[in-house]
C-alpha cells in the first residue's frame, strides 16, 4: 500500500507545554487509523498542524509525497484533506440543508469552477441530496443547525467534510458527547461511507469500543510523544498504554 | 530649536489631554468590552455642566480660585448622575451580546445625549475662559504657555498614577483585574460581577466628565464637540490596544507629539495625522500596541 | 415559493417613476435623497452580511461625490455619465487598496479602522483651500450622454430618472449576487469563517470583493446624491454621516435588497418632518428608535415585513 500521509520529526511547544515532541507518523491509504490519548496528549494540536492551523516549531509534513508543511488549511482541502470538529463547527443560522449546499458549493467552486454553470448547479443538488440520505439528515433537512440536537449536529459537520470525496478525512472525536446508541450509529453511518469512497481517515477518539471496532490502527499519544503505534489490539493491551491512557493498571 | 521644543511641549500638553479624555474609554471597554461611543456624550455633558456651574459660581461673586473646585464637583456630578442611570437602566440588559451591537447601543445613547444637552443648554456656545488664565504662565525660551497647560500633565499624570495603583495594589483593583481575565471564573468565586461594571462604568463615565470639564476652559461649548472628541479618543484607545492602561498612554504621546509636529510643520495634515498614526500602527499590530491577537481554539 | 423580488424592484421603480411626474418637487427630493441613502446602504447590508459593520462608509459616499463634483472644476467635463463612471472608478481604486487592510479585521475593529479612514478623508478635505475647504462646493451637471442640461423640458425630473434608474440597477445586481453561490458565502462567513476555510473557500477574497462592491454602492449614492442635490461638502465624510448609514441599516436589516431603500424612505421622511417641527428632538428619535430594533427587532423592520407576508400568504 502507498503511503498518503507521513510526518517527520514534528515538534511543537506552547510555552512549557509539549505539544507535540517528536511525532514520526505513516498513513497508508485507503485505511482507518485511530489516535487515542488522554487530554493534553497532543492529538487535536496534531490534526491542527497537518491541516496548517499551526504551524510546527520544526518538522515536516508530507502528504502523497508533497511537503506540505505550513500551507493554509483551506490550500489543505483543496489537495483532498478534510477535518470535522471537536466542537462541530457549522453554520448556526443555516439550515441543515444550507450547511451542506454550501459546502458543496464550495468544493464544486474550486473543483470545476469552468464546468458549465448548469452542469454544476444540478450537481449541486445531487450531492447535497445524495449527502442528506447518506447520513439520514432528511428529517432535518429544515431545521436551523443551531438548533439540531448534538448528535445530529455531529454528523452535520462530518457529512459537510465528506460532501465531496477527500482522500483524507480527520475526524476529531466524532462521537464525544453522545449516548452509546448514537455512538455507533453514527460511526456505522460515517464508515460506510468512508469505506465506499475509499478514503484514509485518521480519528481521534477517548471510547475504547469504537476504537475496537472501527480500527485495525491505533496511535497512542502521551505528552506530544507517540507511546505506541500498531494494531489496535496490539496497541491497546500494552502496559504503558492502559498506563497513561487508559488510566487502569 | 525653538520649534522643536514648541513641539515638545504643545505634544505633550495634547497628550495629557488625549490621554485623559480617552482613559476612561479604555477602562470601560477592558472590564465591559463596551466600546462606549456616549462616551462623548459624556465628555459634552462634563463640558457643559462646568460651564454653567462654574459661570454660576464666579457670577455669584465667589473666589475665582474655588472655580477648579467647582469644576471637579461638575465631573463627579455628571459621573454619579448619567454613569448609573446609563448602567442600571440600559446597558446592564446588554451584557453578553456581540461587541458591535454594544457599539450600536452606545452610539443610540450617544444620539440621544446630543439631544439632551440641545434641550437642556440650547445651540448657542458657552464660554468658561476664565480658568484658564487664573492660574498665570510660564515663559521658557521666548515662548509663553498659560499654567494651565500644565495642570492637564499634572491632572493626566495623577490619573494615570491613580489607576495603576488602584488596579494593582486595592483589593477591588485585583477583583476587577481578574473579571478582565475572566468573567466566568471570576464569577464563580462569588465576585458580584454586575457590582463590578457598575463601579467600573460609573468610574469611566466621570473619566469622560472630567475630559469635557478640563476642556471647557479651552473651547467653545457647543453641539458637535462630543462627536469630534470621541472619535479622537477612539483612534487613542485602538493605536494603544482596547483595554490597555499604559497602552492608552504610550498611544497618547504617540498622537500627541505626532500632531503637533504636523500642526507646526505641515498645518494641513493636522486632523489628518491622528488617524495616519491609527493606521500605520494597526498595519503593523492588528490589535494595537499592547494587546496581542490569540487564535481561536478549535 | 417563487422569488418575486425582482418584479417588486421594477414595480416600484416604473411606478416611482410615473409618480415623479405629479409628485411635489419636495416629494421628489425626499424620494431622490432615499434612493441615494438606500444604494448606499444596499452596500452596507452585503457586509453586514459578512457580519462587518462599517462605520466609515461616509468615506465613499464622499469619494464618489468629489470625483463626480471636481470633474468640471478640474478638468472641464461633467457629463453625467463620466461623472458617475469617475465615482464608481474611484472608489473601486480606493476601496480595493485598503481592502488588503481591512480585509484582515473583524467587529469593532473593522468599524474604528473604516471610521478612521473616512476620517482621513475628512481632515484632508476639510484642510484643501482648492476644494472649498469645509464650504465645499456646487456641482452643476452639464450634458447628459451629450444633451445640454438646458435642453431639457425638466432637467429636475431627468435627474431624477436617472437615480431611479442607478438604484433599479443596483438593486437587481445586488439581488442576483446575494442569491449566487458566491454570494451566499457572505452569511457562512458571519456565521463560521474558520470553517469556510476549512471547506476550502478563501474568506478574505470574499470579504475583500464584497468590501468593493459596498464601496462602489456608496460611491454611486454619493455621486448621484452630489448630481441631485447639487452641493458637497466634507461633512458627507464625517463619521455621523456614516452613522446614519449605520443607523438605516439596522433599522432596515438586511434580510432583502428592498429593504434598505424602505429604510432610507422612512429614515428621510422623519428626518424632513423632524427638522421642520422639532430640530432638537430628531436625534433622541433615532437613538430611541435603534434601541427598539436592537431589542424587539434584531433583525430589521424587514423581518416584520417577512413575517406579516408569511402570515398573509398562510
Amino acid at each position: 500500500m502507498s503511503l498518503i500521509l507521513t510526518t517527520k520529526n514534528i515538534f511543537k511547544n506552547f510555552e512549557a507545554i509539549k505539544a507535540a515532541d517528536n511525532i514520526n507518523v505513516d498513513i497508508e491509504s485507503n485505511s482507518t487509523v485511530g489516535l487515542i490519548g488522554s487530554n493534553g496528549a497532543g492529538k487535536t494540536t496534531f490534526l491542527n498542524i497537518i491541516t496548517g492551523y499551526i504551524t510546527p516549531d520544526s518538522g515536516e509534513v508530507y502528504f502523497e509525497g508533497r511537503r506540505i508543511t505550513g500551507t493554509t488549511p483551506r490550500q489543505i482541502t483543496h489537495l483532498g484533506i478534510y477535518r470535522s470538529f471537536q466542537i462541530p463547527q457549522i453554520f448556526d443560522s443555516m439550515t441543515a440543508e444550507q450547511n451542506l449546499t454550501i459546502s458543496a458549493s464550495i468544493a464544486i467552486g474550486h473543483q470545476a469552477n469552468k464546468q458549465h454553470l448548469r452542469a454544476s448547479e444540478r450537481s449541486l443538488i445531487t450531492l447535497v441530496k445524495n449527502s442528506m440520505d447518506q447520513f439520514q439528515l432528511g428529517e432535518y433537512r429544515t431545521q436551523l443547525a443551531g438548533n439540531l440536537p448534538e448528535g445530529v449536529r455531529k454528523l452535520l459537520d462530518i457529512a459537510m467534510s465528506l460532501v465531496m470525496k477527500p482522500k483524507l478525512l480527520l475526524l476529531d472525536e466524532p462521537t464525544s458527547g453522545l449516548s452509546a446508541d448514537e455512538k455507533f450509529n453514527i460511526m456505522d453511518m460515517v464508515m460506510t461511507a468512508v469505506r465506499s469512497k475509499k478514503i484514509a481517515v485518521l480519528f481521534v477518539e477517548h471510547d475504547m469500543e469504537i476504537i475496537k471496532k472501527y480500527t485495525d490502527r491505533t496511535l497512542a499519544f502521551y505528552n506530544g510523544q507517540i507511546l505506541a503505534d500498531g494494531t489496535t489490539n496490539e496497541v491497546l493491551a500494552k502496559k504503558e498504554v492502559r498506563e497513561h491512557v487508559l488510566g487502569n493498571v | 530649536m525653538d520649534s522643536l521644543l514648541a513641539i515638545l511641549i504643545d505634544g505633550l500638553v495634547y497628550s495629557s489631554w488625549l490621554f485623559i479624555i480617552a482613559v476612561g474609554l479604555t477602562l470601560i471597554y477592558g472590564v465591559m468590552k463596551i466600546l462606549n461611543i456616549a462616551h462623548g456624550s459624556l465628555y459634552s455633558l462634563g463640558a457643559y455642566t462646568a460651564a454653567s456651574l462654574t459661570g454660576l459660581w464666579l457670577s455669584l461673586g465667589y473666589a475665582p480660585m474655588g472655580s477648579f473646585l467647582v469644576m471637579l464637583l461638575s465631573a463627579v456630578l455628571v459621573g454619579a448622575v448619567f454613569g448609573p442611570i446609563i448602567e442600571r437602566g440600559l446597558l446592564r440588559f446588554m451584557y453578553g451580546r456581540d461587541e458591535i451591537v454594544l457599539v450600536l447601543v452606545t452610539y443610540a445613547l450617544f444620539l440621544i445625549l446630543e439631544d439632551v444637552i440641545k434641550i437642556v443648554w440650547g445651540v448657542n456656545p458657552y464660554f468658561l475662559y476664565q480658568p484658564y488664565s487664573l492660574l498665570g504662565s510660564f515663559e521658557i525660551l521666548n515662548l509663553t504657555y498659560p499654567n494651565y497647560n500644565l495642570l492637564l500633565c499634572i491632572v493626566a499624570i495623577i490619573i494615570g498614577l491613580v489607576l495603576t495603583w488602584l488596579l494593582q495594589k486595592t483589593k477591588q483593583g485585583k477583583i476587577l483585574i481578574a473579571v478582565i481575565h475572566d468573567r466566568e471564573m471570576a464569577s464563580a468565586q462569588g465576585v458580584h460581577v454586575g457590582k463590578v461594571y457598575f463601579l467600573t462604568f460609573t468610574l469611566g463615565a466621570t473619566l469622560a466628565a472630567l475630559g469635557g470639564v478640563l476642556t471647557a476652559p479651552m473651547i467653545s461649548v457647543q453641539p458637535g464637540i462630543g462627536a469630534e472628541t470621541i472619535v479622537l479618543a477612539f483612534a487613542v484607545v485602538v493605536i494603544g490596544g482596547l483595554g490597555s492602561l499604559p497602552g492608552a498612554a504610550l498611544a497618547a504621546i504617540m498622537v500627541g507629539l505626532v500632531r503637533a509636529s504636523a500642526v507646526h510643520l505641515v498645518p494641513d495634515l493636522d486632523l489628518f495625522s491622528v488617524y495616519l498614526v491609527m493606521a500605520t500602527v494597526l498595519i503593523f499590530r492588528p490589535k494595537g500596541l499592547f494587546v496581542t491577537q490569540e487564535q481561536r481554539k478549535i | 415559493m417563487k422569488d418575486q423580488t425582482y418584479t417588486y424592484i421594477t414595480g416600484a421603480a416604473i411606478f416611482l417613476l410615473f409618480l415623479g411626474q405629479v409628485m411635489p418637487k419636495w416629494a421628489v427630493f425626499l424620494a431622490t435623497v432615499s434612493l441615494c441613502y438606500g444604494t448606499i446602504v444596499l452596500g452596507m447590508i452585503l457586509l453586514v452580511r459578512n457580519g462587518l459593520v462599517s462605520f466609515g462608509h461616509g468615506l465613499y459616499y464622499c469619494l464618489g461625490a468629489y470625483a463626480a463634483g471636481t470633474l468640471r472644476p478640474f478638468w472641464g467635463n461633467s457629463e453625467l455619465l463620466v461623472m458617475l463612471a469617475a465615482a464608481i472608478f474611484l472608489t473601486a481604486a480606493v476601496a480595493f487598496i485598503l481592502g488588503f487592510l481591512l480585509r484582515k479585521y473583524r467587529d469593532i475593529f473593522f468599524a474604528m479602522l473604516s471610521l478612521a479612514f473616512s476620517m482621513i478623508l475628512y481632515g484632508l478635505l476639510s484642510k484643501n483651500a482648492a476644494l472649498g475647504s469645509t464650504d465645499g462646493f456646487n456641482v452643476y451637471v452639464d450634458t447628459i450622454l451629450g444633451v445640454p442640461l438646458t435642453d431639457f423640458e425638466d432637467p429636475r425630473y431627468v435627474i431624477f430618472g436617472i437615480t431611479i434608474l442607478g438604484a433599479w440597477i443596483s438593486c437587481m445586481l445586488m439581488h442576483r449576487y446575494l442569491k449566487s453561490d458566491k454570494g451566499k458565502l457572505a452569511e457562512a462567513i458571519r456565521d463560521n469563517e474558520l470553517r469556510v476555510e476549512y471547506l476550502g473557500a478563501n474568506v478574505s477574497t470574499i470579504i475583500h470583493f464584497n468590501y468593493v462592491i459596498s464601496a462602489v454602492l456608496a460611491g454611486i449614492g454619493g455621486a448621484l446624491m452630489a448630481i441631485s442635490i447639487g452641493h458637497i461638502d466634507p461633512e458627507m465624510s464625517y463619521w455621523t454621516t456614516s452613522g446614519e448609514f449605520v443607523f438605516i441599516t439596522i433599522l432596515a436589516g438586511s434580510g432583502s435588497v428592498i429593504a434598505p431603500f424602505l429604510g432610507a424612505f422612512i429614515f428621510e421622511t422623519i428626518r424632513s418632518f423632524a427638522y421642520e417641527y422639532s430640530p432638537n428632538t430628531w436625534q433622541m428619535l433615532l437613538g430611541i428608535t435603534m434601541l427598539v430594533v436592537i431589542v424587539f427587532l434584531p433583525n430589521g423592520l424587514w423581518s416584520l415585513f417577512a413575517k406579516i407576508h408569511k402570515k398573509i400568504n398562510q
